[in-house]
């Protein structure tokens, strides 16, 4: 590998780095209070809000995010009533915002499906005690459920960080200007393929190694009583 | 008929999109064998940690599972576009865009991405099989291909399939990322005629009912696998 494309790939795809990032960060926060409200929605006891966040969580992970991003870039533009709201259209005719909100959406799904998991393994019984102690719904979910819940479905959630990073990517083919966009244009300009590769490749392998990193020690924070009693 | 799904039916975009849909389980079903294979060895030498083959193994997986699909499927497209032309042209063929080549290609990456899962999957399947079954067909005096054969893989499949249902999911996904490199799949059909006939809406949402058809007709075929299976282990 020579040292000059080095030099010159290099500050391109830290370039990209940070718009890599910025679609992680922002897809993550929203799809994660997403997912928390539909796993709620899910378990809920109305037949109408779980049908919804049954069918949602189908849909969304039945078909591939790229399907979900062209849809929402280029055909939801066709709709009038998007067209004419102002917020909606703000959102869709912009590449990093659309594809933010794809992100968002599509990973909301699965982070459903492992906090459902997460909230389905809280013991009943601990729900019933806090009730017993006069613990108002809320109050109950934020100290007893929620806490428990989250503990359960940390490792999983890590996987999920893991290919929502993967999904940013795909940004890329709606024009915007990523980590893997720089590459795929840094390969046709300097036809050096396999070093591109490695330099892109090695930049999201450090990102999913410091979230994973993360999680394991949020993991291990929340279950520091467990390392004490051993 | 407002989003030109007259338009569809009129310019014979159906054929196109079933077509596609043809080419995306085509290319699915290999890519899942293919990445079955890789997934049986390389989860064998995992399990087994065969000293140097482990790491490269380690490597392999980390790496697929690590790096976004779309930039494998750049590196084997771009690199091989290279590598193909000059050996076809070194044989005397100008005119190599051909979609053989691009669905062989399209294979080989899928099924090196699906490979990667499967080797996990594999992997966890193994550990789970008591090491007493080993031992006794060791006592017995079975050879070792017969252990792997008679003990090993019918009891790593069962436990498999569960975890080979999301490896399909994943991997027939992962086949809409080639219609970025021109292969006439599903997603490409789609684009074709988004772009062509201007109603990118009504092409899209038809392209995610015909994926979303795929995966849950697949998920039923799956679950009957599922329970096939257990009725057989409970005799």
């Amino acid at each position: 590998m020579e040292l000059e494309l080095i030099q010159r790939a290099v500050p391109v795809l830290l370039k990209g780095l940070g718009v890599t990032a910025l679609l992680t960060g922002v897809s993550v926060l929203v799809g994660f209070n997403l997912g928390l409200g539909l796993a709620l929605m899910r378990l809920s006891e109305n037949r109408f809000l779980s049908g919804f966040a049954k069918y949602y969580s189908t849909v969304f992970r039945g078909t591939p995010l790229l399907v979900q991003l062209f849809l929402f870039y280029y055909g939801l533009g066709q709709l009038s009533f998007i067209k004419n709201s102002e917020m909606a259209w703000w959102v869709i005719s912009d590449g990093t915002r659309c594809a933010i909100m794809a992100l968002a959406l599509n990973t909301a799904a699965y982070t459903s499906e492992i906090l459902r998991g997460g909230l389905m393994s809280v013991p009943a019984g601990l729900v019933e005690a806090a009730q017993a102690a006069g613990m108002s719904r809320f109050l109950r979910f934020r100290r007893i459920q929620f806490p428990l819940a989250i503990r359960q479905a940390l490792p999983a959630y890590g996987n999920e960080l893991v290919l929502t990073v993967k999904g940013t990517s795909l940004a890329s083919t709606i024009t915007v200007l990523e980590i893997t966009g720089y590459a795929k244009r840094l390969m046709s300009q300097t036809f050096a393929i396999f070093e591109v590769f490695a330099i892109a490749g090695a930049l999201y392998l450090i990102i999913n190694l410091v979230l994973i990193t993360l999680v394991r020690m949020l993991e291990a924070h929340l279950m520091r009583h467990q390392a004490r009693s051993r | 008929m407002e989003f030109g799904l007259w338009q569809v039916w009129e310019g014979g975009w159906i054929g196109a999109i079933l077509r596609g849909a043809a080419i995306t389980i085509a290319v699915g079903t290999a890519a899942m064998l293919a990445g079955l294979v890789v997934g049986i060895a390389c989860g064998l030498i995992k399990w087994g940690r065969v000293f140097p083959l482990n790491y490269i193994v380690d490597a392999y997986t980390s790496v697929v599972r690590g790096v976004p699909e779309l930039l494998i499927i750049y590196l084997l497209f771009f690199s091989s576009v290279e590598f193909v032309t000059r050996v076809a042209t070194a044989f005397g063929y100008a005119g190599l865009a051909d979609s053989g080549y691009a669905f062989t290609i399209a294979v080989i990456a899928i099924g090196a991405i699906s490979g990667a899962y499967s080797t996990e999957v594999v992997r966890g399947a193994l550990g789970s099989i008591p090491k007493g079954h080993i031992e006794a067909a060791r006592a017995l005096g079975l050879s070792g291909w017969r252990i792997f054969r008679r003990i090993i893989l019918p009891q790593m499949l069962r436990i498999a399939v569960p975890g080979m249902n999301n490896v399909w999911q994943v991997t027939i996904k992962d086949t809409a990322l080639v219609s970025v490199v021109g292969l006439q799949e599903l997603m490409r059909a789609a684009f074709i005629g988004a772009g062509s006939t201007r109603n990118p809406f009504i092409f899209y949402l038809i392209a995610a009912v015909v994926y979303l058809m795929i995966t849950l007709v697949s998920q039923v075929g799956f679950d009957r696998a599922e329970r096939l299976l257990k009725v057989r282990s409970r005799k």
